[in-house]
């Protein structure tokens, strides 16, 4: 990217106000942020193609960390290099950490506030509904095969069973096995090959 | 120290976040409610707070319980750890991989992550489920006191998931979760 000094700081300032409008903006989960950004990366200011976005998306998906921060880097790297992305992860981030700071401090004796209470108690319920909607809605990209139907079971089992006979299960073992499990299974047995796309 | 031990677990929650920002929550269950740095009440209440405010979940939560544990510091190092992680990785594939998300082995891996993290979730939502209506969950040290129902808890928690899912059949279009928050809330206010 061939860009005189002061070009590049102001690119690098787009990129960090862009994604600040962004952070602050998007409501609900990085998905909707995705529309946003090809609203005003691709169209609006033209830095990225469809075919770069859906690289972005796949990549965004493919990494562990929230879509939306993992969107931001991306882009900001692909403008920017390191100093892009950094400018546009801090942007990303910077509204709500500010937002949710100023919260944190006055969290507790809002909470005590009668009403207060007994909205949060009705909260609680909207919650579980939401956790629920999230594995339903991740259901649907699990293939039912024979090994997931295993793992998913096996879970279950561990993790109930954990919390009624009072043991603690590490999820993040949990998880490293699921993706063992996928490589040796999928990868290296070929299980499955058929279905790749 | 506190602020090194809020950078380091939000680092690993981080690291291991697949899948979207719920994901995470077994996740912080374990590393943050299970070693006594929030009581789950707090910790339910929290994910509504940070589910109806800008920005990510994942990093929201990390913020707030950074805060809570050392103030604006404690939510940097929380908030720093838990973004690092895939900061790094994405840096490391923009710049040397390309299609990173289709190389055979990385789709491999994921098929397998895929249940896994589901049936976390999933377990998580149905325990929340329980102990919100009873209390909490029988365990083999303390088999459930019969009597302690929520009643307010086990009615509204089926019915908001009902409704959710007429909603959904009815206009085709999923209820927004800031939406469905502030309903749980005017229950309470309301019946609770």
């Amino acid at each position: 990217m061939n860009q005189t000094p002061s070009g590049f700081l102001r690119r690098l300032w787009e990129l960090f106000f862009a994604f600040f409008k962004i952070g602050l903006f998007t409501f609900g989960g990085g998905y909707a942020m995705l529309s946003i950004i090809e609203n005003e990366f691709v169209e609006k200011k033209g830095w990225m193609s469809e075919q770069e976005m859906m690289d972005m998306i796949a990549i965004a998906e493919s990494t562990p960390g929230p879509v939306a921060i993992n969107s931001a880097t991306y882009v900001g790297f692909h403008n920017g290099g390191f100093w892009g992305a950094l400018c546009a992860t801090l942007g990303c981030v910077l509204p709500s950490f500010v937002i949710i700071f100023i919260i944190s401090l006055f969290l507790e004796p809002f909470m005590r506030i009668t009403l207060v209470a007994k909205a949060f108690h009705g909260i609680r319920a909207a919650v579980a509904v939401l956790i629920l909607n999230a594995a339903r809605k991740l259901r649907k990209s699990v293939k039912l095969d024979f090994a997931a139907v295993l793992l998913i079971v096996g879970v279950a089992v561990l993790e109930l069973g954990g919390v009624f006979f009072g043991f603690e299960l590490s999820s993040i073992v949990l998880i490293l096995a699921g993706a063992a499990v996928g490589i040796v299974l999928y990868g290296l047995l070929g299980k499955g090959k058929e279905e790749q796309r | 120290m506190i602020l090194w031990e809020l950078f380091f677990t939000f680092f690993k929650i981080g690291l291991f976040t697949f899948g979207g920002g719920y994901a995470m929550i077994p996740l912080v269950l374990e590393n943050v409610v299970n070693n006594g740095w929030m009581d789950s009440q707090k910790f339910y209440s929290l994910i509504g707070i940070c589910e109806s405010t800008p920005g990510p979940i994942a990093v929201n939560m990390a913020t707030f319980i950074g805060s809570e544990q050392a103030g604006f510091w404690g939510s940097v190092c929380a908030t720093a750890g838990v973004v690092l992680p895939s900061f790094l990785v994405i840096l490391v594939i923009a710049a040397l991989f390309r299609n990173f998300s289709k190389k055979f082995y990385v789709q491999s891996a994921f098929r397998g992550m895929r249940p896994v993290i589901f049936a976390l979730i999933g377990c998580t939502g149905l325990l929340l489920a329980f102990e919100n209506a009873f209390s909490s969950f029988p365990t083999l040290a303390s088999p459930a006191d019969p009597w302690a129902v929520d009643w307010f808890l086990l009615v509204v928690t089926p019915v908001l998931f009902l409704a959710e899912r007429g909603y959904q059949a009815w206009r085709k279009k999923k209820l927004s979760s800031v939406l469905l928050i502030v309903i749980g809330a005017l229950c309470g206010m309301l019946f609770g």
